[in-house]
């Protein structure tokens, strides 16, 4: 299984670089990440979308779709899309070290 | 007489559970009421078929409780709120059911007007959608007016019911234009959400390499922000555009309404979320849901209903008789894709087994995950078992609930 390294420590990765052990991310590492996504700084508005990813996960054990988080997250999917350029749903589920979000069928 | 149980939703999922029930053993002891809003059952998979001509509309379109076994109460009303804490349905009018057992099975909801634009400009002219009977047949007349330019299929966002349904009418309309020699002048492209043509990697490969054959652009990651209906053009999120002539929207779906009023009963997208095995209700034991009305990680399809129904009638008799449930549903869902050209595919998964090659429903049998004549002669005799076998709450011969492993092939991605 593939490893990154942030904030000095080496984690698990998936082989798209989603965390697979979310009990190892830690806030300092989200910065690092966020970068190799090609997001210069999170503002208090990515913040907002990070911790309402993990704390999503912590219920339902998957990350929200983009939809969802624009119903529930306090930010508006045109905004997700300003803050996530490259898709709001999977890249903030891995800034916020939480495993691939499964989607639906 | 002693137990109530109260069934909101009189489509395929509400029909079987009930038909199930009423043949249980020991279904003199309770009291069955099916609720719905309205008269007309409507045979879902053969709206696909009806914008090409080859499904009648008003075949497709029965009486609710003609369905239904004798000794099952049908009331029709509009569902205003369920109030789980207690144990009530409000019904339109004031009329209030005390229920022992509840069955959330309402299906799922078209929620067009939450796009922005998609009712809009061009709404009914060249956009349209075909997952209701209205869209369907509006679709059929654009469709024989169309004289040639961008036809684009896009997939708003999931769930959706029949997730391979809008590939079908991809596959179909390249096959529709051929026959009439005018296929060069028609540019076909489908989009999705997706990074792939579906969710799972083998399938996704199989029907990717269709479309492909097909000259059928696939655009992927593609969420629709908005219909620009004066510009002809579906605008992504992410600012990418695609132009159209005629545009076939599958808008969002979501629960029914009552049950976005009613609290504690549905999640953000007024779906029931229940046990992925024992389909009961998460904070409320006596509350069961089947079917699209679920919130389940499984497809929003009558096979997964159907499948469905076997568990949910044995979990609600152990739960009238205060019994720990034993009925486990393991995600089997069977679908037939039509391919055009009077060939379809067939795909089998469940939870935990992706849509794999081989044979359905063992070594011998229908081809899996491959296009024959075969497939299609089964996706048409399905209509045939859908009023006689499925919603009568009967099996199909030789097909269980539980996903045969028997017959599929294990394959690398």
């Amino acid at each position: 299984m593939p490893t990154a390294t942030y904030d000095d420590t080496t984690v698990p990765v998936d082989d798209q670089g989603f965390f697979t052990d979310p009990g190892r991310w830690t806030e300092p590492m989200a910065e690092q990440i966020a970068r190799e996504d090609g997001i210069a700084t999170l503002t208090d508005r990515h913040w907002i979308v990070i911790r309402f990813m993990r704390a999503q996960y912590e219920v339902k054990g998957t990350g929200p779709t983009v939809r969802i988080l624009g119903k529930t997250s306090g930010v508006g999917v045109k905004e997700l899309y300003r803050l996530f350029p490259k898709g709001p749903a999977k890249t903030a589920a891995r800034i916020a070290g939480i495993p691939k979000p499964r989607g639906c069928l | 007489m002693g137990h109530h149980i109260v069934i909101l939703g009189a489509g395929t999922a509400g029909t079987l559970t009930a038909n199930r029930l009423r043949r249980m053993p020991g279904a003199d002891e309770y009291r069955i009421t099916v609720v719905d809003q309205d008269d007309d059952h409507v045979y879902q998979p053969g709206l696909l078929f009806v914008p090409f001509g080859l499904a009648q509309p008003h075949h497709l379109v029965r009486s609710r409780p003609r369905q239904l076994h004798s000794g099952i109460d049908y009331l029709q009303a509009r569902i205003e709120q369920v109030d789980p804490a207690a144990r009530t349905v409000r019904l339109a009018g004031g009329r209030r059911l005390s229920y022992d057992v509840l069955v959330v099975a309402s299906g799922a909801r078209l929620l067009p007007e939450e796009t922005e634009g998609l009712t809009g400009s061009g709404w009914g002219e060249n956009v349209f959608t075909f997952y209701d009977l209205p869209g369907a047949v509006g679709l059929q007349h654009a469709l024989e007016r169309f004289d040639g330019g961008r036809i684009v299929i896009d997939v708003a966002d999931l769930p959706v019911k029949c997730p391979v349904a809008p590939l079908e009418f991809a596959f179909l309309a390249d096959w529709y234009f051929r026959r009439c020699g005018s296929r060069d002048r028609v540019q076909l492209t489908y989009a999705t959400p997706l990074d792939g043509a579906f969710t799972k990697p083998v399938a996704a490969k199989v029907l990717g390499g269709l479309l492909e054959r097909k000259g059928i652009e696939l655009v992927t990651e593609f969420n629709l922000g908005e219909v620009d209906g004066r510009g002809g053009r579906l605008v992504a999120y992410d600012g990418r555009e695609l132009p159209y002539d005629l545009a076939v929207v599958v808008p969002l779906h979501g629960g029914a309404e009552y049950v976005g009023r009613s609290p504690g009963l549905g999640d953000e997208l007024d779906f029931v979320p229940v046990d992925r095995r024992t389909l009961q209700h998460r904070d409320h034991p006596e509350v069961f849901a089947i079917g699209d009305a679920a919130g389940l990680p499984a497809s929003k399809a009558g096979s997964v209903a159907h499948f469905e129904g076997e568990t949910l009638t044995h979990n609600i008799g152990r739960f009238l008789r205060g019994q720990p449930l034993d009925g486990f549903f393991d995600g089997h869902t069977n679908c037939f894709v039509e391919t055009g050209f009077h060939k379809a595919l067939l795909i089998d998964f469940n939870y935990d087994t992706e849509p794999l090659p081989g044979h359905f429903p063992a070594t011998v049998g229908l081809p899996l995950l491959k296009e024959s004549y075969a497939n299609h002669l089964g996706k048409l005799a399905f209509e045939w078992f859908y009023w006689h076998s499925l919603l009568p709450g009967r099996e199909l011969p030789g097909i269980g609930g539980q996903m045969p492993e028997h017959g599929k092939q294990r394959v690398r991605t």
